[in-house]
């Protein structure tokens, strides 16, 4: 960012880009150099940044008509939804939003693992998403538990209770999370609370995420460092703004399916009973979202070994840079990575089933099969990988293996 | 030299000692804003709830909220209290007598949260005639131990006492 040379061609513009360089800033978004490669995977990006933006704005305006009591809360939502003016539309698109802004970022943490864009020298872009991600978790569970339904209220009772696994101080822990000796009125007010700060730290977090992208650049479909600016990059702007544009448009059409034609599919069913301290559903389920967690979770027949797996199927994706040590970052030449990339991604999603049926039988002994694969492609794999794939030739440029052919 | 080796030493206690004062301070100001999350007065002044407990058949249980929490009140039958005593305690994840668990033996009084998750468990189901938590599949016996399943302990007794032969107060 440093070596700009840019002139304002105003005399106004040039006074003010002399005061606070706004306008440099501009041009280094508009002339960054950018791969050419990019495919639609890269889209995602610009997609998360949307949907970040679409839940503050909703959001906002939800507030004005929510009431964070617990006599009052349920009603409010159910105000929101008949008599406020398009509160049926701003609550579909917030609650859906939710589920679309997980979507988005799980084929983005996806689309970097393939391409190995956690590798150096990436690694603190990969962490502060990594942190974006775990803070996305933290705002959505809040927000969850806004309505006062039946979910809401046992959701956030089993998942504060994860702290009382703690041993000695989580009964003092799971106390002071409540405000109180169970989830009642001062767990829902600072959940509110919370639910409002924590959009503007994630805020915060992606624009240093993108100025940690920024200092060396993107990575490309075939990971390699390439020269910029060459003639193997465009300048974002007019070249990715438009494909970014053209992806949100296909995003946002299935976005407006959701929100118009089955706005409920994501939710549970047991959230429009309003909460009843004295009976628990029959059957819990977190989002979907948060269901390959929550099969990890219950198959440990432990209480704090359960909690533990949790918290370390979340935190293990931290040390990723340092478990993958391969030099070639693009599974597109790693042969053998390619393959358990692909293992991986079904052992999430038959987690993610797991974690939606009853903890028993044969659904408890496949979760925990998962649970194994899940921790061992992570810890014992992927640095097994590093030293023994042999892998493919890497092109010298992006438009080598192109002119040859 | 030896006059300057003085000065540096009383400098570097200055540091330590305003870095102490101002941790110190730090620590103060912060502590507020975090303990104001602990329950408060409001909620630790609703310690203690009665329960008329007259019209409970054997072998009926009720539910009573105690600190935003539900108390089973369950008048055993005499099956289920032979069975609760009779259990060897070395089969217990977490032993404890039945006679431990209850003041009077018909009378079992304990706070109905699962000792996992937090969940409330349903009555007579599971393996073990007493109480079955659908979240994560525990089980418990007939005096609310736990005996198969993920939770760690039996479910808790609260302190309570009988008043007269018709009340019992909880807290």
């Amino acid at each position: 960012m440093s070596e700009h040379t840019y002139t304002p061609s105003s005399k106004f513009g040039k006074w003010f880009n002399d005061r606070l360089p706004l306008l440099t800033l501009g041009a280094h978004l508009s002339e960054y150099p950018t791969p050419k490669n990019l495919n639609y995977w890269w889209t995602f990006g610009g997609i998360l940044t949307f949907c970040l933006v679409t839940q503050i704005v909703t959001g906002l305006v939800l507030a004005m008509h929510y009431v964070a009591h617990v006599d009052m809360a349920f009603d409010s939502i159910e105000h929101i939804m008949r008599d406020v003016n398009y509160g049926w539309l701003l609550r579909y698109i917030h609650s859906n939003g939710a589920s679309m802004f997980f979507l988005a970022v799980y084929i983005h943490i996806f689309r970097a693992l393939f391409y190995g864009s956690y590798k150096s020298p990436r690694e603190v872009i990969w962490i502060i998403g990594m942190l974006i991600y775990i803070l996305m978790m933290a705002t959505a569970f809040m927000g969850y538990v806004l309505p006062w339904g039946q979910m809401s209220f046992w959701g956030a009772t089993v998942i504060t209770n994860l702290f009382s696994a703690i041993p000695f101080v989580g009964e003092s822990i799971t106390n002071w999370l409540w405000g109180g000796y169970s989830v009642d009125n001062p767990t829902l007010t600072r959940f509110f609370s919370l639910h409002y700060l924590f959009p503007f730290i994630i805020l915060g977090l992606v624009i240093l995420h993108i100025w940690a992208l920024h200092v060396p650049g993107n990575n490309n479909p075939i990971g390699i460092d390439i020269k910029k600016p060459s003639k193997d990059t465009v300048p974002f702007h007019p070249y990715i703004t438009i494909k970014d544009l053209f992806a949100l448009l296909i995003f946002l059409i299935i976005f407006s399916g959701f929100i118009f034609f089955s706005p409920n599919i994501l939710g549970h069913p047991d959230n429009y009973i309003e909460a009843n301290p004295l009976v628990t559903p029959t059957h819990i389920v977190p989002e979907w979202y948060l269901l390959p967690f929550y099969a990890i979770l219950r198959s440990v027949p432990d209480k704090l070994g359960g909690v533990i797996l949790l918290f370390a199927s979340i935190f293990i994706l931290l040390a990723l840079p340092w478990l993958d040590r391969s030099k070639v970052r693009s599974a597109v030449f790693r042969p053998i990575y390619k393959q358990f990339f692909w293992i991986l991604i079904i052992d999430v999603l038959v987690l993610g089933y797991m974690g939606a049926m009853p903890a028993e039988g044969i659904y408890l002994l496949i979760a925990r099969v998962g649970t194994i694969y899940y921790f061992l492609h992570f810890l014992v794999i992927l640095p097994l990988l590093s030293s023994v794939e042999k892998t493919d030739p890497i092109p010298a440029s992006i438009s080598d293996p192109v002119l040859i052919r | 030299m030896d006059k300057g080796e003085k000065k540096t030493n009383r400098r570097d206690f200055l540091f330590t000692a305003s870095y102490t004062v101002g941790a110190v301070g730090i620590g103060a100001t912060i502590w507020p804003f975090i303990d104001q999350m602990n329950p408060d007065s409001s909620v630790k002044a609703l310690a203690t709830t009665e329960v008329d407990i007259s019209q409970i058949e054997p072998g009926k249980s009720i539910t009573v909220l105690w600190r935003g929490k539900p108390v089973f009140i369950k008048r055993r039958t005499e099956a289920e209290i032979s069975e609760a005593q009779s259990v060897n305690l070395n089969e217990l994840p977490h032993p404890e007598k039945d006679q431990d668990r209850v003041k009077k033996t018909e009378w079992l009084v304990m706070l109905g949260v699962c000792t996992h998750l937090g969940c409330v468990p349903l009555a007579d189901k599971g393996e073990y005639n007493g109480w079955f938590c659908p979240c994560h599949g525990s089980h418990y016996d007939t005096s609310g131990r736990i005996r198969k399943g993920p939770a760690p302990v039996n479910m808790e007794i609260p302190k309570y006492e009988f008043v007269d032969n018709n009340t019992i107060k909880i807290g």
